[in-house]
C-alpha cells in the first residue's frame, strides 16, 4: 500500500497539521477584524467616522440620530491611564532587568525572574479588586474621590511591570558575549557596562517590551473599570476619574441595542487597530535593532 | 489555501448538525425589557429543564417593543419594566412579576440620616457639593451615578425628571458590588442602588445605610407593598389568546418556584 503509506508519513502529517494550526491562528485575527467591521457597519454608515470626534460628548442612544458618539474623552482616558502606567512601570522594570542580569548572583537572579513570571500571570481582576478596596480609599483620603487616572495608572503599572521587565531581561541576555567581554577588557565597571554598553545594545528589545506593555495597558478592562471612576471626561488632573474605551464597552454592552451596540463595536475596532499599530511599531523597532546589531 | 477549506468543511458540518436538532419542540417567545430579560432567561432555563419539549426564546429590545409584540401576537409574552400607557393597556393582560425599588446609600458613619428629594436632585446636578450644606460634616460629597442603560439610572431619571446629560457625577459604577465597595471605602460617598442588593450586603455587615425617601423607609417590605416611591413594576404582558405552552410558562413565572431567581437579580417578587 504505497499510496496510503505516503499519506501516513509522519513528516507529511506534521507539516499539514502545523499548517492548519497556523492558518487557523492567522485567520482568527482577520475574522475578528471582519466581525468588528460588520458589527460597526450600521453606525459607520449612519454617522460616518468624523462624528466620532466632532460629536458633543458620549451620550449613546439606540438610534444614531438621537445619540452623541464622541470617543475623544474615551481615547483621552485610555491614553492617560496607559501613559501613566508606562511612566511608572518602565523605569522600575528596566532597573529590575539590569539587576537580574548584572547585579544579582545567578541564583537570586533566577529566583527574581521566576517571581516576575508569576507576577505576570496574576489575573487582572485580582489587581483591580485590590485597587478598589485598598488603593482607591487611600487616594480618597488624600484627594477625593479616589477612583482616578492615578489609581488606574498605579494598578496598570503593577500589571505591565513584569511584562516589560521580562522582555527587557531577555533583550539584555541576547547582547553578544563578545560585546560584554570587550567592555570587561576595557576595564569598565559593572555599572558602566550595564548602563552604557548592554542597555544601548539591547535598546530595540527594551523598546519592544515597553510598547507591548503599553498595548496590554490599553487593552486591560476589568482592573481599570474598577478603579478609574468611569466618568466620561477629558481629565484635567491625575486625581480626576476617567472612562477608558475598554471599560466603556464592558459597562454598556449588556444594555446596548441598535446603533448604540454598533457604536460599541466601532470602539472595539478602534482599540484593535490601536493595538495592531503598537505591535507593528514594536516590530519595526525590533527589526531596526536586529539590523544595527548585525552591522555592529 | 487547502487547510482553510478543510476547516470550513468541519465548521459547516458542526453548524448543520446543530440546526438539525429540535424539530418536535414547541417554542414560546418573549420580547421586551432588558431589565426583565435576564430574570426570564433564568426562569426559562429552569422551566426547560422540567419541560424538555418546550423551548423558550427570550429576546430583549425595550419595554415598548415587548408590549407591542404581545398585543400583535409577534411574541407570546411581552416584558415591560414600566406601567402601560392607557392606549397600550387596551386588549392587554398585565401580570406583575416583581417590583424593583432603588434607594440611596451612604456610608454607615455618615451622620446624615435624611435627605429631601430636592437635596438629592441638587447633589446629583452638582449644585450641592459639601455634606455641610445638608447638615453633615465638612467634607466634599462623592456622588456616584450608574452606567448608561442600567435600570437604576432609568428609575433615577424618571423619578427626578432629569436627563443623563444634566447629571454631574463624581464617579460612575457598573455592577452593584463595585458600587457597594466604593461606598464602603469612602465615608463621603452617596450612590443609588436596587434595594434588594443593598439590604443583603447591609445584613452581611458591610458598613452602609439606606436612606428613606420622601419619608418612606427603604426596605423590601415597602417595595413589595408598593409604597416606596422610587420604584417600578416589572410586568409580563399577554394577549387574550394564549397557547397552552405560553400559559403554562406564565403560571410558572408567577409562582413561588422562581422567587429565588427573581431575588437573585435584586428584585422583589410580587406577592
Amino acid at each position: 500500500m504505497p499510496a496510503s503509506a505516503s499519506w501516513l508519513d509522519p513528516d507529511r502529517l506534521l507539516t499539514g497539521g502545523l499548517r492548519l494550526c497556523a492558518a487557523f491562528s492567522a485567520a482568527l485575527l482577520i475574522l475578528v477584524v471582519i466581525f468588528l467591521l460588520l458589527q460597526a457597519g450600521p453606525v459607520l454608515d449612519a454617522i460616518g467616522p468624523w462624528r466620532l470626534f466632532a460629536d458633543d460628548g458620549w451620550f449613546p442612544a439606540d438610534t444614531a440620530a438621537a445619540g452623541q458618539f464622541s470617543i475623544v474623552a474615551l481615547l483621552a482616558g485610555s491614553g492617560a491611564v496607559a501613559f501613566g502606567a508606562t511612566v511608572l512601570a518602565a523605569p522600575l522594570a528596566i532597573a529590575s532587568a539590569v539587576f537580574c542580569r548584572f547585579v544579582a548572583p545567578p541564583r537570586i537572579g533566577q529566583l527574581f525572574r521566576r517571581m516576575l513570571e508569576v507576577l505576570a500571570g496574576v489575573p487582572s481582576v485580582v489587581f483591580g479588586f485590590w485597587g478598589l478596596v485598598v488603593l482607591v480609599p487611600l487616594i480618597n483620603r488624600w484627594q477625593p474621590p479616589g477612583a482616578s487616572v492615578l489609581a488606574g495608572a498605579l494598578v496598570l503599572g503593577l500589571m505591565i511591570l513584569p511584562t516589560i521587565a521580562l522582555l527587557a531581561d531577555s533583550a539584555l541576555r541576547s547582547v553578544p558575549r563578545a560585546t560584554l567581554s570587550a567592555a570587561a577588557a576595557l576595564g569598565l565597571s559593572r555599572w558602566r557596562t550595564a548602563l552604557q554598553v548592554a542597555l544601548p545594545a539591547a535598546r530595540g528589545g527594551v523598546v519592544t517590551g515597553i510598547i507591548l506593555g503599553v498595548a496590554r495597558a490599553i487593552g486591560e478592562t476589568m482592573a481599570v473599570l474598577m478603579v478609574c471612576g468611569n466618568v466620561v471626561q477629558v481629565p484635567a488632573s491625575v486625581f480626576e476619574p476617567v472612562r477608558t474605551l475598554t471599560a466603556n464597552i464592558a459597562l454598556e454592552m449588556a444594555y446596548a441595542y441598535g446603533d448604540h451596540r454598533s457604536a460599541l463595536f466601532l470602539t472595539g475596532l478602534v482599540l484593535t487597530l490601536l493595538v495592531i499599530a503598537l505591535v507593528l511599531v514594536a516590530e519595526l523597532g525590533r527589526g531596526a535593532n536586529a539590523r544595527r546589531t548585525a552591522h555592529g | 489555501m487547502l487547510p482553510i477549506w478543510r476547516l470550513l468543511l468541519v465548521l459547516s458540518a458542526v453548524v448543520l448538525a446543530a440546526c438539525g436538532n429540535g424539530q418536535t419542540t414547541t417554542t414560546v417567545t418573549l420580547t421586551g425589557s432588558s431589565t426583565i430579560g435576564p430574570v426570564m432567561t433564568e426562569v426559562a432555563r429552569r422551566y426547560e429543564a422540567v419541560n424538555p419539549t418546550i423551548r423558550v426564546d427570550v429576546q430583549t429590545g425595550g419595554s415598548s417593543r415587548g408590549i407591542q409584540d404581545a398585543r400583535t401576537g409577534l411574541a407570546d409574552i411581552g416584558m415591560s419594566s414600566r406601567a402601560l400607557k392607557p392606549a397600550e393597556a387596551e386588549g392587554a393582560n398585565q401580570h406583575i412579576l416583581a417590583r424593583d425599588g432603588v434607594a440611596f446609600l451612604l456610608h454607615a458613619s455618615n451622620p446624615v440620616d435624611n435627605l429631601s428629594d430636592d437635596q438629592l436632585r441638587d447633589i446629583y446636578l452638582g449644585r450641592i457639593s459639601n455634606w455641610q450644606q445638608v447638615g453633615g460634616k465638612d467634607a466634599p460629597i462623592t456622588a456616584i451615578s450608574r452606567a448608561n442603560g442600567r435600570s437604576e439610572l432609568n428609575i433615577f431619571q424618571d423619578y427626578f425628571g432629569v436627563t443623563e446629560r444634566q447629571i454631574k457625577p463624581d464617579l460612575i459604577a457598573g455592577e452593584n458590588q463595585q458600587g457597594i465597595k466604593l461606598v464602603a471605602g469612602n465615608p463621603d460617598a452617596i450612590i443609588y442602588m436596587s434595594i434588594g442588593t443593598a439590604e443583603t450586603d447591609q445584613q452581611a455587615g458591610v458598613p452602609i445605610k439606606l436612606l428613606p425617601l420622601a419619608g418612606v423607609p427603604a426596605s423590601s417590605q415597602t417595595v413589595a407593598d408598593g409604597s416606596f416611591p422610587m420604584s417600578r413594576v416589572l410586568i409580563l404582558v399577554t394577549a387574550d389568546a394564549l397557547t397552552p405552552a405560553a400559559k403554562n410558562l406564565l403560571d410558572y413565572a408567577l409562582s413561588p418556584a422562581v422567587h429565588d431567581l427573581i431575588e437573585a437579580q435584586a428584585f422583589v417578587p410580587a406577592r
